[in-house]
């Protein structure tokens, strides 16, 4: 315990004792000794003079911080729908039953913990696991006997096939952004030639909209940051990329940091921020040591730091923060608290974050490719920018496909491109349905494949999941309804107990035991989500149920059984403890099914 | 309420399943508004009556959760008998006291009671056919049947239940605001 104790207080010290830090404070001690046990944290809340509450509230809210042992190696599987079609749950009992574990649990001599998680952001590459917060993509059983005994034999991850880590990034199709060299500081060098004044004007006539679903116009949110009262602003980076099927930013944070970053620095320009944060989810841990490397690269060549490129008073830094397993964080009031060492619970709006942000700083919060874009916008002018796409939706969209295709992996399209384009690209054979923006999006039956890729008629965080005449559309919703009920933040009761009914009612759908009375219901249910929820967590977590109860309503109905109402569980099988204990079976000791009414 | 000279009366049944009668209870607590309801209400099945089997209903209203087979058959005469049916109370709507064995294994538990028991010499655990089997678990009665509204409080205050009733009867949506709508 008193290592434990040591290994905390280092952490707390490497991050100066700063409160704000608090949730890489307990990353790193829970690197250090495998998990987070009570001692730690009450040394934590000790040095950091906070509430012990506060700091075991933050512990307990991040999926990826225990405060339980856990295994050596820590196998989690991404349970996302496109993993489950690849055969993740096949290849996750196999592992079970190999490590002699159940999921969930810690195997005798707390070897191993196998379990499942939210997508890794793998899609195009599955089925992947997390092992000790590290991606192992393209598993398959051959790869599992392998890892069962990697595991066995106590073999350190480094001297693990370096195969097995390696992520691929599948771009497919490149437009704009993937398609042309960046030279560092060139698009900065552009920027500040025009001034900052100049450089938000070029922004303006762009007419960017943010990539990470909103579609909220980005010179819009930089000149309300610049025009906020405070001299201490922020720009923030949201690389907490953690929609199901999502993977684009993944890609463009391997292959096109320096563009991210100079984004980040073309933010600071215009609002004259001079403090840059990268939020990484966790599951992207294995790409911190390489943006690191970016960003002292940048340093050193006078592109971050004091005096951007000579500019006497364009003084900017980045520093980047681990995320630890929070679909929620993605949301950007809920990523502020999470980089204030908080809970990742969202904040009510107003005010927002351009005035009142990361410690009640202004700050500009941007998607990873809306930053990177702005690097297009310097180098080419707004005029250029906004001559692709259509007038709502200028410019290029990344997609990341996945799913029943012969080629998942990114693809850069203008705004407009219509789905069955897209379909055919990727080589999607039988498409039955689209799953477009994630299990929080929307969902597209065959006949609306005509619709097109844009903000004023199919808009998109970048998730594109194509499902054939295989699946089954239910599953589909459901498996998107179990991740919001893991998700929910907890913080209010519509959501919190709304996505735990509606699990339970898509389950008892699942397992035969539906009746009308459910369908009514689970639709009494989703207005209620959509409408009493504190944030969109909560509000979207409905859709895939209301959309696939529209367009896909007898995949629901041929579940039902015709009965007005039918319980969840068996009533005859509740009386066998009973029957068992009084040695009884005539009439009275059963319970008829038929007679429900 | 008044206004109801040539319409015919309501009918409501009532019954409690594995409840404590306090929500019985706090239906008489409307006291003297009794004398207004029966202007407008006649009871079928009811402690009021003491009539053993529920008949065609408007209205039912059961207290109590479910906790074993009797339950089961007397909730299924009443949904099958009552256009509406409605949930009175904590142990109606979650289970409540009853269901604080639902935790407890029931095997464990008719261990404990009738055979391990201090002071019981012959034990064994009762097998009269006259006794209703219990469930392994206590269930709240919309796990069992279709409920169509639902009543908080442990009781409901005598005035929630007549705001309710009232409500139902007037073709008002019921309504129960602060501070009628209360959960303890």
């Amino acid at each position: 315990m008193q290592d434990a104790e040591r290994i905390a207080a280092q952490a707390v010290e490497r991050h100066r004792r700063e409160p704000s830090q608090l949730l890489q404070i307990l990353v790193e001690t829970q690197d250090g000794i495998g998990h987070l046990p009570a001692a730690s944290l009450t040394r934590i809340a000790d040095l950091l003079d906070l509430p012990r509450s506060r700091v075991e509230g933050v512990a307990g809210f991040y999926s990826f911080l225990y405060t339980e042992p856990v295994g050596r190696y820590r196998i989690l599987f991404s349970d996302n729908i496109i993993d489950r079609m690849l055969g993740s749950r096949g290849l996750m009992e196999s592992l079970c039953r190999r490590l002699e574990v159940a999921p969930g649990e810690v195997s005798a001599g707390g070897a191993a913990s196998v379990d499942t998680t939210s997508c890794t952001g793998m899609g195009d590459q599955g089925p992947a696991i997390l092992v000790n917060g590290l991606a192992v993509t393209r598993l398959d059983e051959g790869r599992v006997e392998r890892i069962a005994s990697l595991v066995r034999a106590g073999t350190p991850l480094v001297e693990w096939p370096a195969e097995y880590f390696r992520v691929d990034d599948n771009i497919r199709r490149r437009g704009a952004l993937l398609g042309e060299d960046f030279v560092p500081g060139a698009a900065l060098q552009a920027a500040m030639a025009r001034g900052r004044q100049g450089w938000l004007e070029e922004m303006r006539i762009s007419g960017l909209r943010g990539r990470g679903g909103a579609g909220f116009t980005t010179a819009v949110k930089w000149l309300a940051c610049r025009d906020a009262p405070g001299t201490d602003k922020v720009v923030v980076c949201n690389a907490d990329e953690g929609e199901p099927g999502t993977f684009k930013d993944r890609v463009l944070l391997a292959s096109q940091a320096e563009r991210i970053f100079e984004g980040m620095t073309l933010a600071a320009w215009a609002t004259g921020a001079r403090q840059g944060l990268l939020y990484l989810r966790g599951e992207y841990r294995y790409l911190l040591k390489h943006l690191r490397a970016v960003l002292a690269l940048r340093r050193a060549v006078g592109l971050l730091g004091a005096r951007i490129l000579g500019e006497g008073g364009f003084d900017f830094d980045i520093d980047i923060h681990l995320g630890a397993g929070a679909y929620v964080c993605g949301e950007e009031t809920a990523l502020l608290e999470s980089l204030e060492g908080k809970r990742g619970t969202p904040r009510i709006r107003p005010p927002f974050p351009v005035t009142h942000g990361y410690l009640g700083r202004p700050t500009v919060v941007n998607n990873v490719e809306t930053l990177a874009k702005t690097t297009l916008i310097a180098l080419q002018g707004g005029a250029a920018f906004a001559a692709t796409g259509t007038p709502q939706s200028t410019g290029t969209k990344l997609l990341s496909i996945s799913g029943d295709c012969a080629y998942p992996g990114v693809y850069e399209y203008p705004f407009g491109v219509t789905i069955e384009h897209v379909l055919e690209d990727c080589g999607a054979h039988d498409p039955q349905v689209v799953q477009v923006g994630g299990a929080s999006g929307v969902t597209i039956a065959g006949h609306e494949f005509h619709r097109r890729i844009a903000f004023e008629d199919v808009p998109t965080a970048g998730a594109f999941m194509v499902f054939d005449g295989r699946r089954d559309p239910f599953e589909m919703a459901r498996n998107f309804v179990h991740f919001f009920a893991h998700e929910s933040c907890g913080f209010c009761t519509p959501c919190r107990v709304g996505t735990a009914l509606l699990k339970g009612y898509m389950d008892k759908l699942a397992s035969g035991k539906g009746a009308k009375m459910d369908l009514a219901d689970i639709e009494w249910l989703d207005r209620l989500l959509k409408n009493a929820s504190h944030c969109g967590l909560g509000s979207s977590a409905p859709n895939p149920v209301i959309d696939t109860l529209i367009k896909f309503r007898p995949a629901y109905e041929r579940r039902l059984v015709s009965l007005d109402f039918k319980p969840a569980f068996d009533l005859d099988a509740a009386l066998e403890t009973a029957r068992r204990m009084t040695g009884r079976d005539d009439p009275a000791a059963h319970l008829d099914w038929r007679e429900e009414v | 309420m008044s206004d109801s000279i040539g319409m015919p009366r309501v009918r409501v049944a009532t019954t409690s399943l594995a409840g404590c009668f306090g929500c019985h209870m706090s239906f008489l607590d409307m006291d003297e508004r009794l004398f207004e309801l029966v202007k407008v209400v006649e009871f079928d099945r009811s402690p009021l009556t003491d009539i053993k089997h529920c008949g065609p209903c408007d209205i039912g209203l059961i207290e109590g959760g479910v906790c074993n087979a009797e339950n089961v058959h007397v909730l299924r005469e009443f949904r099958r008998n009552c256009k509406t049916l409605v949930a009175v109370g904590a142990c109606a709507i979650n289970g409540g006291l009853p269901a604080q064995r639902n935790h407890l294994d029931l095997g464990d538990c008719l261990q404990q009671v009738y055979v391990k028991r201090d002071g019981i010499e012959e034990g064994g655990v009762p097998d009269d056919p006259e006794l209703p089997l219990l469930l392994d678990r206590v269930h709240p009665i919309h796990e069992v049947v279709r409920v169509d509204y639902f009543i908080p409080g442990c009781p409901p205050s005598g005035e929630a239940i007549w705001k309710f009733l009232t409500d139902l009867i007037g073709g008002r949506t019921p309504r129960l605001a602060h501070p009628l709508l209360r959960f303890d």
